[in-house]
């Protein structure tokens, strides 16, 4: 690990992905975010509302990345992928599956992994 | 209103100067604008400085003062930050202040020093535009994002790899005669295509280069440009500045950049003026993806119909509308805190009549557009000659 000190509600959301208690923040339009909010970046509402994440995603676009940053390196080439889950869109890597048959639209599950270069946590998709 | 008058501008050379300080780089082209302008350096009241990587390739905090004391100022100096729109913010805070009334002389300007700490600590300076938590930590890249979005176009709009290779040929010939340009080289589409990918669907000669340089403009009010007798027939005849949710799939289009079209649409609106009257433009393709979303957002073309333009011959010198006749950032280089400014650089000595290829391009209105990440910060600005 490369963090000293946690990133608050960043890690908290971590944690809870990896409890399989996944959650994003709902505003009272219907729009979804990531925490920590106050107020809702689509909208500005300040109603808001944990809400669980629902259990599969959808890629909405991806990239195959040679280059990297020095925290990726050994990773390289590695997915990155947005993926929506309802409400929310999430970025993440994109893993468990040859780079060649990634395709937007499948169907991906979340969870956290380590990264191969600095063992850092990270939210990663798998196809499900 | 009273349109500030660009008066001097100045350059370094662009492309890999390892060995040349952030403030050695500023002082060339800071310089060389005060001495084009002809104004008296005593009579400059502020500095408007741009940069966005100082503290992670020089270890340099606080440029501003740095910067005006490297140029021989006493003046105040503000350090502007907005990713690769930096300098473009700092045009906008210097127009403002000129039309107030509150100035009638600013330095503006911009410098980068990226190459001296090398790809991957670069690779990794650029992408701290992006969110670190929700895109950095999932593996983000600055070529990555804008590969999310080139392929997002693709299956909204249509459109190749072949498409956008067209960009970059475009944009590197056309800096074959920019003396300051970086990458002075003809390339053909199958170059582009046979190139190392990065970042799929773009690969490295879809990408600007990684670059040092610097530059600045002498801004003045029309009435000191007038009372000094200034050679200064260009004006900055609109503003506007746009902004969006800083991670990407926060936003409500992944294939559009909606900032670039509010920033559009104020400076438009600020030199009463609209799409179909702009003849040049220098635009922010720091990938050739980018250009394609900086058109459409700018006006110039419907969203789905920019990705052909390059391809047709439409935004060549010689085409109906000239787009980055210095090679863009793509061919001339992306020392990302001078970015803005060169832009402004390139159009006015355009308009003047002093810049490569400005025999082919004809009109009197320009429009300089720059980015910061993925387009989380937009600037526009709209050129004219006013005298
Ligand atoms: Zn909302």
């Amino acid at each position: 690990m490369t963090e000293t000190a946690r990133d608050g509600e960043f890690d908290e959301l971590l944690d809870a992905i990896e409890e399989d208690r996944g959650y994003y923040v709902r505003c009272a339009n219907g729009h979804g975010s990531l925490p920590p909010r106050r107020v809702c970046p689509h909208c500005g509402s300040r109603e808001l509302a944990d809400e669980p994440l629902p259990d599969a995603g959808t890629v909405e676009t991806f990239s195959l990345i040679t280059v990297a940053t020095p925290q990726f390196t050994e990773d390289a080439p590695y997915v990155t992928a947005i993926a929506s889950f309802g409400d929310v869109r999430i970025t993440g890597l994109l893993r468990g599956t040859d780079h060649g048959d990634v395709e937007v639209g499948m169907t991906v599950g979340i969870a956290v992994e380590e990264t191969e270069t600095t063992g850092d946590r990270a939210i990663v998709f798998r196809p499900r | 209103m009273s349109h500030p008058r660009v008066a001097g501008v100045g350059l370094t050379h662009f492309g890999e100067h390892p060995e040349r300080t952030g403030r050695d780089l500023f002082a060339d082209a800071g310089l060389a604008a005060l001495d084009d302008s002809g104004v008296d350096p005593d009579d400059v009241e502020s500095l408007f400085y741009g940069n966005f990587m100082g503290e992670l390739a020089e270890h340099q905090g606080h440029q501003g003062p740095l910067m005006a004391e490297a140029v021989g100022l006493d003046v105040p100096a503000t350090r502007f930050e907005a990713a690769c729109a930096s300098s473009g913010a700092a045009i906008r805070e210097a127009v403002k202040t000129v039309r107030n009334g509150e100035a009638d002389v600013v330095l503006v300007g911009g410098a980068e020093r990226m190459t001296n700490i090398g790809t991957p600590a670069a690779t990794d300076a650029l992408s701290i535009a992006a969110d670190d938590l929700y895109e950095i930590r999932s593996g983000m890249t600055f070529p990555g994002a804008y590969a999310l979005m080139a392929r997002s176009y693709f299956r909204e709009y249509g459109g190749s790899r072949e498409d956008l290779a067209a960009i970059a040929v475009k944009n590197h010939e056309h800096a074959l005669e920019n003396e300051y340009a970086q990458l002075r080289t003809e390339i053909t589409v199958e170059d582009v295509l046979d190139a190392p990918t990065i970042a799929a669907p773009l690969g490295l000669y879809d990408s600007c280069p990684i670059t040092d340089g610097a530059s600045a403009l002498v801004l003045t009010s029309e009435d000191y440009a007038e009372n000094h007798g200034l050679d200064a027939s260009v004006g900055i005849t609109g503003t506007g500045q746009g902004g969006d949710n800083l991670a990407l799939h926060d936003r409500e289009y992944l294939a559009r950049s909606p900032a670039t079209a509010e920033a559009a649409e104020e400076a438009y609106d600020d030199a009463g003026i609209g799409p179909d009257d702009v003849d040049v433009l220098e635009v922010h393709d720091c990938f050739t993806i980018a250009e394609v979303l900086a058109l459409e957002a700018l006006g110039m073309y419907e969203y789905g119909e920019a990705i052909a333009a390059a391809r047709n011959g439409e935004t060549y010198c010689t085409g109906k509308l000239p787009v980055n006749v210095s090679g863009g950032l793509k061919a001339k280089g992306h020392p990302v805190g001078a970015t803005g400014v060169a832009q402004v650089v390139a159009l006015t000595e355009l308009l003047e009549g002093r810049f490569p290829h400005a025999d082919e391009v004809d009109g009197e209105t320009a429009v300089a557009h720059n980015a910061g990440g993925t387009v989380a910060s937009a600037t526009v600005h709209v050129l004219e000659v006013v005298a």
